[in-house]
């Protein structure tokens, strides 16, 4: 309940911040919407030397979907933002996603962006970043890189940040053709990790997939990208033999440990499930199809 | 004259709107942590990261070189000063800091005070131990294991992990019962470990002044005077020189009954730096350190007629205490009042045997929201019968409505020795079962499954006894299980009433107001009621077990007709008739025939103190203590309806219905939240909440991320009946209210999903119900265990 | 020690004060400036006990930084209402026994005011999606959530 004893900055520009980050490296930690950082805080499970405070950086609290129909999320942008988002209309997996993170008040405080960063292997949005083919962007000493999905979670709470950058967008590609997407959690009460999660998501045109992400929540040592199960949507329609076949492959994917959450088998037969759940069962998916 | 209204002025029966909210609703509570006292330093605990350990080394020295670190207190300090165990209220020991061996994930190692729990917690860091870790023992079955582990080593002529065996019954008549019998059914299962949690955890301020020699502690806890008695015990202190104060207490549910070793950590800390000393725990030390609940290992066999009536039962518990024997609980029932079991069925003989073990586990074994051990009781009565049902191919409802005690069979005396003192059992279950939609159900339910989902319907029929004690039979170390209450009515009519109970929640500054009201006609709004603290309130045994209406009520009842009667005496001097010629009314007494020439209740209180007649005593105050003839037996009767995805084992709840009868409700509104708040418990326990270990003795459950407590969102709407049976011996006819829905509830929900799993022959899954364990019994056909150690890869 | 000085607008008033950088927002409010009608309930940031009003959004104060909250508005239960001037979800609370111990309700009545402000005619879905941030264990929630709902009521007719 009480921190150890850490420095702080609140610095007023990207600049500043990245001139600590440059300074400090990995004794400096970013603090954003803190809803993961202040509780490893109070537990003393995390002591940095320095906190970079970001939240008095001006422009960084927003969500816009560009002509093109990405849709930019920045470093400050609250899950509640996105939640009560009329912006989202064409990006279902999104919309279906933001209400499921953990609770009405943490969504007021948490961020998109750091929760990505924050790499916790039951966290949600990088499972949903990885359905939507996301990419990260980072800034730092050596100017702005965009960091694909894949590449952002490198394991348990680990990320591939460099020791001087700062995340500061998350950047979901608009869809080619109809939008079609669910999340799909299994929590024990809200507020819960995920027991399973399982991210879909899937354009396509005149029924036909055109590109498909399905990724995982809570049955790995990171979230997983099962790459095989959505390669099996492409080309496709929806039709009951595609979907067995994609959730089959997602099942196979996971990697589910046994835990007090449920046991392994269990697991996989939930992303089983809820593959097949979030391409049939969806309202916006039989649009799609 | 129009007589008084007694709704109006907020007597029995009225829905009155809470007095404690007045200062709740706009922040102004006064829990122990909003307590500031001068030169006050805090206190925090450094736990046992391990489960079993022998400690090689403490090293403070870093700890005590932070500056604003005032103390570093550890357990061969403690022993220095003989303090470093103490008495818990089972007659066994506990470690108040740990010397030789941690036996225990959470167990308090060393305290450090600081200027600021900051700083204390700093100083906690810096404390360097060195463990020799040992192997864990975390159920009875690994206790009991040929070369287990000796957790109490410390103990003389403990040579095993057995605390206790224990039997209750008639062995003899039970197995003649069995040898008659048509068919026996079993069943086994495991309620598991929980944790009353309330939101607020533990804590204290010691505040010892040299210069008086008078310690004052406010503190956490549903029992002051029982603390006063420990502490003066335990630190040696005159009692008279030791004041508890309870304030406000943001929920108990049992936890807040026993003694703590922060409590007593504070105390000291306090003497030996002469300055208040306040701990407040967090809430992991809450959890995986403090009163626990359940536990335990049931086995049944019922012996049964063809024609569907209960023999007899045989019940085998093994029950699992944790580290120390730490039970709150009457000294003379070993396993609680599990032999209330069965109580509401008519059936001539059972026998139960129990055996108690150490584990590395937390100790405690309170009674949360529950009369010691009768919420394992009821479950498992409830789980029983409807195996049993199920057995003989006979409906749930009916089977039950055979065997339940029938209206003209009270007061009844069960095998175990209780005697039932009312109840209109199969009125309850009627009316439970209209409000479910027994009837249209199995047409629901084959609707159902044509679209992949099973629905269940469970039922939970019980009475439970409810207001320890009486003296004869129930006490906490000696002290008998009575209570009290003190009432003075000041010149003008106002009175204060103070009990030997203690609210956290209950509202009884709003319910004993009506009592004495009910009893006097002095309107509730004047009457102040005062609790908790033990320089002013009379000596009781606190608030629990849902006690405090049938024992504390009761004296709040006699007190004030003992008032009355002293009323009656100053009635007659100031009407100038003799006393027997005077009537009472509701606060108003008058002439026998002449119903115009009266006195009120506060003319009579003016008299007392300005008019009295030659030779009375003045002053109009008296306290009663209540020692009932008997427990209360409320009954009641709760069904669930649910329906279960086969495909995730997700269940959830259709509607939820309670028949409640638990006497003359003196406030329903009242008496209907702690209705609710026992069904969400009971909701709870069946889902979600409950604390198991790993094989390395590491509590899962040690924080609100994985002890989980429903909220708004899952718990569902609840429907209540209600059926009023008065006490016959309860001064106002009420009976205990506030567990029954605890007690009760669970099995409802169970039952049906159990019911809803009928057709897979699956007899059992062990709560929580977790959608994995109901995914697993559907899909293997197979009962699924939820004993300790957690399964891991 | 490091301290900052910032200046926190609570309940409408500007309080400058010093604090450590890691003072949480909840103990500033308890101990530095007497608030105590804000309770801790949970290291973990689930119980909700702690719930404040920060520029109109609950927040759970044991999860901010109190320097964090420089420059910020914050609103209490003490700022939500008085004894002589109740706020209707106040009054709500106490017509409808939507709390027992007491503990969790300041939490519980900030959520509310929140939620009446966004939707003042919310269903009991509404009110419940929006409380389950907050735990209580002695209503059962049945009661609070008609609590809400009658403050809605009240609020609207005042209107």
């Amino acid at each position: 309940m009480y921190p150890s004893r850490f420095h702080y900055e609140a610095p007023r520009s990207l600049d500043d911040a990245l001139d600590l980050k440059a300074a400090h490296g990995d004794d400096a930690k970013v603090l954003a919407g803190g809803q993961s950082l202040v509780p490893l805080l109070k537990l003393r499970f995390a002591s940095p030397e320095l906190l970079v405070d970001i939240n008095n950086i001006p422009a960084l609290d927003y969500h816009v979907v560009d002509a093109d129909g990405t849709l930019r999320v920045g470093a400050l942008c609250r899950h509640a933002d996105l939640e009560r988002s009329t912006l989202l209309g064409k990006h279902p997996t999104m919309a279906a996603a933001a209400p499921m993170i953990a609770d009405p008040i943490v969504r007021n405080r948490g961020t998109l962006v750091g929760s990505w960063c924050h790499a916790d292997p039951q966290g949600d949005w990088a499972s949903v970043m990885l359905a939507l083919g996301a990419v990260l962007v980072v800034d730092g000493p050596g100017g702005r890189r965009q960091i694909p999905a894949s590449q952002v979670v490198t394991g348990p709470f680990q990320n591939s940040l460099r020791p001087d950058e700062i995340a500061i967008e998350a950047r979901i590609p608009g869809a080619s053709g109809t939008a079609a997407g669910s999340y799909l959690k299994l929590e024990r009460r809200v507020g819960d990790f995920a027991t399973v999660g399982v991210a879909v998501a899937v354009d396509s045109s005149g029924g036909t997939v055109s590109r498909a992400g399905i990724a995982l929540t809570g049955v790995g040592p990171a979230n997983i990208e099962a790459t095989a199960a959505a390669q099996a949507l492409v080309g496709k329609r929806l039709d009951a033999g595609t979907i067995e076949q994609a959730a089959a492959l997602a099942a196979e994917a996971a990697q589910p440990k046994t835990d007090h959450r449920g046991s392994a088998e269990y697991k996989r037969h939930i992303v089983h499930t809820f593959v097949t759940r979030g391409l049939g069962g969806n309202g916006a998916v039989h649009a799609a199809a | 004259m129009a007589p008084l209204d007694e709704i109006k002025i907020g007597g029995l029966g009225s829905s009155r709107k809470r007095v404690e909210d007045d200062r709740f609703i706009v922040g102004r509570g006064n829990y122990t942590d909003d307590i500031k006292l001068p030169g006050m330093l805090h206190m925090e605990i450094l736990r046992s990261p391990v489960a079993h350990a022998r400690i090689k080394s403490i090293d403070t020295s870093k700890a005590q070189a932070i500056p604003g670190v005032r103390l570093v207190l550890t357990g061969e300090m403690m022993a220095q000063r003989n303090l470093a165990w103490m008495p818990t209220l089972s007659y066994d020991t506990q470690a108040v800091l740990a010397t030789d061996k941690v036996r225990f994930q959470g167990q308090e190692v060393a305290c450090v005070v600081a200027d600021d729990p900051y700083i204390a917690k700093d100083g906690c860091e810096a404390i360097v131990v060195e463990y020799e870790t040992l192997p864990a023992i975390v159920s009875p079955v690994q206790a009991l294991a040929e070369g287990a582990p000796l957790i109490r080593d410390d103990k003389e002529g403990q040579n095993d992990n057995v605390i206790f065996r224990w039997e209750v019954g008639d062995k003899e008549r039970t197995d003649r019962a069995f040898a008659s019998a048509d068919k026996v059914s079993t069943l086994e299962l495991h309620y598991p470990r929980s944790h009353p949690s309330p939101i607020e955890c533990c804590g204290s301020i010691a505040d010892y002044n040299s210069a008086t020699s008078k310690l004052t502690v406010y503190m956490t806890t549903q029992a002051p005077h029982i603390i006063r008695a420990a502490v003066a015990l335990v630190a040696e202190l005159p009692e008279h020189m030791i004041r508890i104060v309870a304030p406000d207490i943001g929920g108990g549910f049992g936890n807040k009954v026993p003694v703590y070793p922060g409590y007593v950590a504070s105390i000291l800390c306090s003497i030996l730096l002469g300055k208040p000393v306040k701990w407040i725990e967090d809430k992991t030390g809450n959890l995986i350190s403090t009163g626990f609940a359940r536990d335990m290992y049931l086995r049944s066999e019922m012996a049964l007629s063809n024609a569907g009536k209960i023999l007899g039962v045989r019940i085998h518990a093994d029950s699992d205490h944790g580290a120390f024997f730490s039970d709150a609980q009457p000294s003379k029932f070993k396993i609680g009042l599990l032999h209330s079991a069965f109580g509401c069925y008519d059936f001539p003989a059972g026998h139960i045997t129990a055996q108690g073990t150490y584990t590395n586990k937390a100790p405690g074994g309170v009674a949360y929201r529950c009369s010691f051990r009768v919420t394992e009781a009821m479950f498992f009565q409830e789980r029983m019968v409807q195996a049993a049902a199920a057995d003989l191919g006979m409906d749930q409802a009916e089977f039950r409505r055979k065997n339940l005690v029938r209206d003209d069979q009270f007061p009844y005396r069960t095998p175990f020795g209780f005697l039932l003192d009312s109840g209109q059992y199969e009125k309850c279950l009627d009316i439970g079962l209209e409000a479910i939609g027994y009837k249209e159900f199995k047409a629901q339910q084959a609707e159902a499954l044509a679209r992949g989902r099973r629905l269940g319907i469970g039922i939970s029929t019980m009475t439970e006894p409810l207001g320890a004690g009486n003296s004869r039979e129930y006490d906490i170390l000696g002290i008998k299980m009575f209570d009290s209450a003190e009432l003075r009515v000041h010149p003008t009519g106002k009175a204060i009433l103070r009990t030997g109970a203690k609210s956290q929640g209950q509202g009884h500054e709003t319910t004993w107001a009506q009592i004495v009201s009910h009893e006097l006609g002095i309107p509730a709004a004047d009457i102040l009621v005062e609790e908790g603290d033990t320089d002013t309130a009379p000596f009781g045994m606190g608030t629990y077990a849902s006690r405090s209406t049938p024992v504390a009520g009761a004296a709040v009842a006699m007190v004030s007709r003992k008032i009355r009667a002293k009323a009656r005496k100053l009635a007659a001097h100031l009407l100038e008739v003799s006393e027997e010629d005077i009537e009472w009314e509701l606060g108003r007494f008058y002439v026998r025939g002449a119903q115009d020439r009266g006195v009120s209740i506060q003319e009579c209180a003016m008299a007392a103190y300005a008019n009295m007649p030659d030779g009375m005593e003045p002053g109009l105050e008296n306290n009663a203590y209540y020692d009932p003839p008997n427990l209360t037996w409320p009954f009641a009767c709760y069904i669930a309806k649910v329906e279960v995805d086969p495909e995730t084992g997700v269940w959830d709840v259709l509607k939820m219905v309670a028949v409640d009868d638990c006497g003359v409700r003196i406030n329903p509104m009242i008496v209907e939240g702690q209705i609710m708040g026992g069904l969400t418990e009971a909701y709870a326990m069946s889902n979600m909440q409950f604390q198991t270990y790993d094989a390395d003795g590491n509590c899962v459950g040690a924080n609100y991320m994985d002890y989980l407590l429903p909220t708004s969102w899952e718990t569902p709407g609840f429907e209540l009946h209600e059926v009023v049976t008065p006490c016959p011996h309860h001064p106002i006819g009420a009976k205990g209210v506030g567990e029954c829905a605890a007690v009760g509830g669970p099995a409802a929900f169970v039952n049906a999903v159990m019911n809803a799993l009928e057709d897979t022959g699956v007899r059992n899954i062990d709560m929580p119900l977790l959608p994995d364990r109901v995914w697993e019994a559907i899909k293997y056909q197979r009962d699924v265990s939820g004993a300790p150690p957690v399964r891991t890869d | 020690m490091e301290e900052r000085r910032i200046t926190v607008t609570v309940n409408g008033q500007d309080q400058t004060v010093d604090i450590e950088p890691r003072l949480l927002l909840a103990h500033l409010l308890r101990e530095g400036l007497a608030l105590t009608g804000t309770h801790i309930g949970c290291d973990t940031t689930n119980c909700g006990a702690c719930t404040v009003l920060v520029d109109g959004r609950p927040v759970k104060s044991c999860t901010m930084l109190a320097v964090q909250a420089d420059g910020h508005e914050v609103t209490t239960v003490e700022g939500l209402g008085t004894s002589s001037e109740l706020n209707p979800i106040q009054e709500g609370f106490k017509e409808e026994h939507g709390l027992q111990c007491g503990f969790c309700t300041s939490g519980m009545m900030l959520s509310a005011a929140a939620l009446l402000k966004e939707n003042p005619n919310p269903s009991e879905e509404d009110v419940r999606w929006a409380l389950s941030g907050n735990l209580c264990r002695c209503t059962g929630y049945q009661n609070i959530v008609k609590s809400v709902l009658w403050a809605a009521e009240k609020m609207r007719a005042s209107v």
